[in-house]
């Protein structure tokens, strides 16, 4: 695994938006009239734009997450991608996000205690090879996401209930239309973790538990009805899919993350199979 | 679904009182000038400064603040859109009375104390589309200064040169118009 191959993912990942991602986008600017009609024209331009200049898309070029599926090696893949990030900090460039907590000092390389974020989630299809997919996360989105530990009893209606609750408060601040990655069961760091990782697949990709994506669907249509629209200025399209990922949970806990993320849903997959690099998209 | 209907404007920084004024919600504004990036930091910092009764290193008179971190290299700025204003609520309002500034970029609106400032300092609020940070990057050409880098990158106040920086959707004016009250109350009869 080449250094050079991840900042060159981390500069495709802000640059160019998937594919998918703006099909919908270009779907709902046809179907917005007025005000919200020019905002989806400016977006889908400065997607555009941002891919030809090859310059990030928006400003907040987010926190990133990498979840690798690898057989070993595990540490020294955790310090290239730490390297790539420093490195792509200033080559893409990436903003300068990551700060300590408590005192909010920020080193300016994007790194720091556990960062980047980096997840190990098994093994790749074969042996010497290493798959995986980033997501660049921004803070308007972030901050309005969220976790509910409900009780049982609240069943699939309360699953439902918290998404649209969630995307309610939200409103105009993750920067609508958004896309909804919900994850139900786990426990209360997994759900989140769910809800995250929801957001990795496809848009067009239907889920394959056919009563998931039957949730989905009505998921979109209440979201949908809460009138928020782009940029919060109202009307129906506040979503452009809801994707939900889910985990066995203790019979006492019925955990719900739901993470909303912005219209510019920054996701790219790569691999490594036999020393040859590869972006999947 | 009903829509406000708008008015284009080209208008420079610093803006006229006569200039805010004329400015109604749902109007589109393609700003040339100035802008002031303030978020958070800045704003505490301003704050702080102005309670004590000191100066700022830069006057605010008339000017047209952005909410906004932008992301630079070698001094040019690369993507710049606006970041939640929201978050900026508990302080806005102090920061018009002191300053006197007469405009406000960001995004998502903000609450009831900004609004109230706009009214009776004659400003307004603006919103460019989130996310747009290579779009807005476009209109900006040029950095013409900075303060406060101690506070971080994102959170410093960069000047820039702006031409035809927008569109800059006007969502609250100084009469007390609101863009989402108003199209809300609309499309819930």
């Amino acid at each position: 695994m080449r250094i050079e191959d991840l900042v060159e993912a981390i500069r495709v990942l802000e640059t160019d938006l998937p594919a998918d991602v703006e099909g919908r986008l270009k779907g709902i600017r046809d179907r917005e009239s007025g005000i919200c009609k020019t905002v989806m024209e400016a977006i889908l331009e400065n997607v555009r734009y941002a891919r030809e200049r090859g310059v990030p898309m928006c400003q907040d070029t987010g926190i990133l997450e990498f979840f690798v599926r690898c057989a070993h090696g595990h540490e020294e893949i955790r310090d290239k991608i730490a390297e790539a990030v420093r490195r792509a900090t200033h080559e893409v460039p990436l903003r300068t996000n990551t700060v300590n907590p408590f005192t909010r000092e920020n080193e300016g390389a994007n790194l720091g205690r556990f960062q980047p974020i980096v997840h190990f989630e098994g093994r790749a299809k074969d042996e010497n090879s290493i798959e995986m997919s980033i997501i660049a996360k921004g803070a308007g989105s972030e901050n309005v996401s969220a976790s509910f530990m409900l009780d049982p009893m609240q069943g699939v209606e309360g699953v439902k209930r918290a998404v649209v609750q969630a995307v309610q408060r939200a409103g105009a601040k993750p920067c609508p239309p958004v896309v909804v990655g919900v994850g139900v069961g786990g426990n209360l760091e997994r759900s989140a973790h769910f809800a995250k990782k929801a957001l990795l697949r496809p848009l067009d990709e239907e889920n394959p538990n056919r009563d998931l994506a039957e949730l989905e669907e009505e998921l979109v249509e209440r979201v949908n009805a809460l009138g928020i629209g782009p940029m919060g200025l109202g009307g129906d399209n506040t979503t452009i899919g809801v994707l939900v990922e889910w985990g066995h949970c203790h019979t006492a806990s019925l955990p719900v993350s739901v993470n909303i993320q912005c219209w510019a849903l920054r996701r790219i997959s790569l691999e490594w199979r036999c020393g040859e690099f590869r972006i999947l998209r | 679904m009903p829509d406000l209907c708008s008015s284009i404007f080209k208008l420079k920084t610093p803006l006229s009182e006569e200039d805010s004024m004329s400015l109604n919600v749902g109007d589109i504004v393609y700003l040339s000038g100035i802008l002031y990036t303030m978020r958070d930091m800045a704003h505490v910092r301003a704050l702080e400064l102005l309670r004590r009764r000191d100066k700022l290193p830069f006057d605010l008179r008339g000017e047209v603040i952005y909410h906004c971190g932008p992301l630079l290299k070698v001094g040019e700025v690369i993507s710049a859109g606006p970041t939640t204003s929201m978050r900026i609520e508990g302080m806005e309002a102090e920061l018009i009375e002191l300053t006197g500034l007469r405009g406000i970029v960001g995004k998502g609106g903000m609450g009831e104390r900004t609004a109230g400032a706009l009214r009776r300092f004659g400003a307004v609020y603006m919103e460019f589309p989130g996310g747009a940070g290579a779009l807005a990057a476009k209109a900006i050409k040029r950095v013409r200064d900075v303060y406060w880098r101690d506070l971080g990158d994102p959170e410093a106040v960069w000047v820039l040169e702006v031409e035809d920086f927008g569109p800059c959707i006007v969502t609250m004016d100084s009469k007390g118009g609101n863009f989402r009250t108003m199209r809300g109350a609309k499309t819930s009869k």
